[in-house]
């Protein structure tokens, strides 16, 4: 079975057809990536997988389980989890809050619990702390665990989104253009990085990126959007050749 | 940083002890400025109640007024009806409590429905509340209507403000340090963010905001038992500009800055009588001064005194080393 399969799935926004009868079938361990040129609904396809608004049409399942209405944190309770292509990190909190805040759904404090501080809630609380430590080592964020996210460089900003969203131990990543505006061996680093992940953490992962480099570099499989509908699936070298993906991203017709 | 001898939790306590039940004893100190002390741990609870939604959680309300009210009558109608009169004083701090409930029943009524969509409906909704609260209270007969209701013993004595500003303090500061407290920080920080690393937005604002209501209910019962005579008039949106100005004064996201805020805006406020006084000036302008304040306020320093930064008394232990909860003012 699948762990992820979208089916038909649309959605409009005041006439605009940002997605069109999307389809994307992930296995279990693949790294797939979607790409296509701005504005071809990309992002608008993780909003859709992630919750934060529903499709018009279609239906979204995970492990077999529609996720139609589910609110975003019982999705990422089901183990999906995201980053962002604009960086939204927790500003004024420290890095270590940043992850912490992230094992929201992994902890079982009760709110009686927090209120009286029960032994038991600081036990979850130290555990917590360790986990959140642990997941920052993960990314080489263990010396900026008490810095303020905002005064963080971008590709470390970059990476403690990797580390917030793996706080809530997912099973299927989603990770919108992780190399954006990085220099070609920060992008060379943060592919090393991605599939370092995978094999430590047991991800699945769909990524949406603009770096030729690292899509062709680490995806097994490719998904090409292009107004909102896949023109073009397969792996790296049948995309790289295929004449609809040189239209799409070099302008002119097809020849 | 923001670290002194002085200023360790158990020096605080044993220093708030003395003050709270040894200071009436001596003589010393004028029934005057010992109301007035009982005044500051009223509004230190009210402010750090107001400070979990308005602070930590960056939403906005402007209703905590009705919830002290709540809390008010609650208390107020527990002690001089229902409970017998000599167990009235055993049983003040179960009144504080059931006002406290009472309070949190209609914080939990109001957050339901409010935050059942995102949006910034909270300031109307509570706006409404508040309204409605001294409506009732001004068309119950029973309760004394517009004028008022009275009876009460004096049971509000400095050694109960005293215990109730620590146990206040220790709740909110169990919440704030807790997965419930990132989770009121991370909907401040960014909402949608929140949801999608796991956060049950809805359900951490509901939580809180009840949580808040119950501490605001409790100021309100230490207020009926202390200046014995309550009316609707006593909880309008003043009380409520007052609560926002301690807050913003002292600094949001920050318990010890709701501490700061609400001494020194009660004494401020306090002092202004005799000063408006001397300069020949109507007391009615006392009343000016807390919108003004709370309008330079927002210009200059929106963020108060303390703004996200804690005193580091005010943690538990394991929080207390470095760990800045929300970074230097911008």
């Amino acid at each position: 079975m699948s762990l992820l399969a979208v089916e038909g799935v649309s959605r409009s926004f005041g006439g605009i057809r940002a997605v069109t009868g999307f389809d994307l079938t992930l296995g279990e361990g693949e790294l797939v990536a979607l790409i296509g040129p701005n504005g071809a609904g990309k992002t608008t396809v993780f909003n859709l997988i992630s919750g934060v608004y529903p499709p018009d049409a279609g239906t979204i399942r995970f492990r077999g389980e529609s996720l139609a209405g589910l609110p975003p944190h019982r999705i990422v309770d089901g183990g999906i989890a995201r980053t962002f292509q604009n960086i939204r990190l927790f500003r004024d909190l420290t890095v270590l809050d940043n992850v912490r805040a992230a094992h929201f759904g992994r902890t079982p404090t009760s709110i009686w619990s927090a209120l009286l501080r029960t032994p038991g809630c600081r036990r979850d609380e130290r555990e917590v702390v360790d986990s959140s430590r642990r997941y920052l080592a993960a990314l080489g964020l263990d010396g900026d665990a008490e810095t303020v996210a905002r005064n963080l460089p971008y590709g470390r900003q970059r990476r403690l989104e990797i580390a917030r969203a793996l706080a809530t131990r997912p099973s299927l990543l989603l990770l919108d253009e992780p190399a954006a505006g990085m220099n070609p061996a920060e992008v060379e680093e943060m592919m090393g990085l991605i599939l370092r992940l995978r094999r430590e953490f047991a991800l699945t992962v769909l990524l949406i990126e603009h770096q030729m480099k690292m899509v062709m570099g680490a995806a097994e499989r490719i998904v090409v959007l292009e107004f909102g509908e896949t023109i073009a699936e397969g792996t790296p070298e049948e995309i790289r050749t295929n004449p609809k993906v040189v239209a799409a991203y070099l302008g002119g017709d097809v020849p | 940083m923001l670290r002194s001898r002085l200023l360790s939790l158990p020096v605080l306590l044993v220093l708030g002890l003395v003050v709270a039940l040894v200071l009436p004893q001596t003589g010393w100190v004028s029934p005057y400025l010992q109301l007035v002390i009982s005044y500051v741990g009223i509004n230190m609870i009210l402010a750090v109640s107001l400070n979990l939604v308005n602070g930590y959680m960056g939403e906005f309300s402007v209703g905590h007024a009705g919830f002290m009210a709540v809390g008010a009558y609650t208390a107020s109608i527990l002690t001089v009806w229902v409970f017998p009169r000599e167990a009235s004083p055993a049983l003040f701090p179960l009144a504080l409590l059931a006002g406290g409930a009472v309070a949190a029943v209609a914080g939990l009524g109001l957050a339901f429905p409010s935050f059942k969509t995102r949006g910034d409906y909270l300031a109307i909704v509570t706006l409404a509340f508040l309204m409605i609260v001294k409506s009732v209270l001004e068309n119950l007969p029973a309760l004394g209507g517009p004028r008022g209701f009275m009876g009460m013993d004096r049971l509000t004595s400095l050694g109960w403000v005293f215990a109730s500003v620590v146990f206040s303090v220790w709740l909110a500061r169990n919440l704030v340090y807790s997965r419930w407290g990132r989770g009121v920080l991370s909907i401040r920080e960014d909402e949608t963010a929140a949801g999608l690393v796991g956060v049950d937005t809805r359900r951490v604002k509901v939580v809180t905001f009840t949580v808040s209501a119950f501490l605001a209910g409790i100021a309100g019962g230490l207020f009926a038992h202390e200046i014995q005579f309550i009316n609707p008039r006593a909880f309008t949106l003043l009380k409520s500009t007052d609560m926002l100005v301690m807050v913003y004064l002292g600094g949001i996201g920050s318990l010890g800055g709701s501490l700061l805020g609400a001494t020194v805006y009660t004494l401020v406020l306090e002092g202004l009588r005799p000063a408006l006084q001397s300069v020949g000036i109507a007391q009615e302008w006392r009343l000016v001064f807390a919108p003004l304040l709370l309008i330079l306020l927002m210009f200059t320093k929106p963020r108060g005194i303390l703004g996200f930064r804690e005193l580091s008394f005010l943690r538990p232990r394991g929080e207390r080393d470095g760990a800045k909860k929300g970074g230097e003012p911008r």
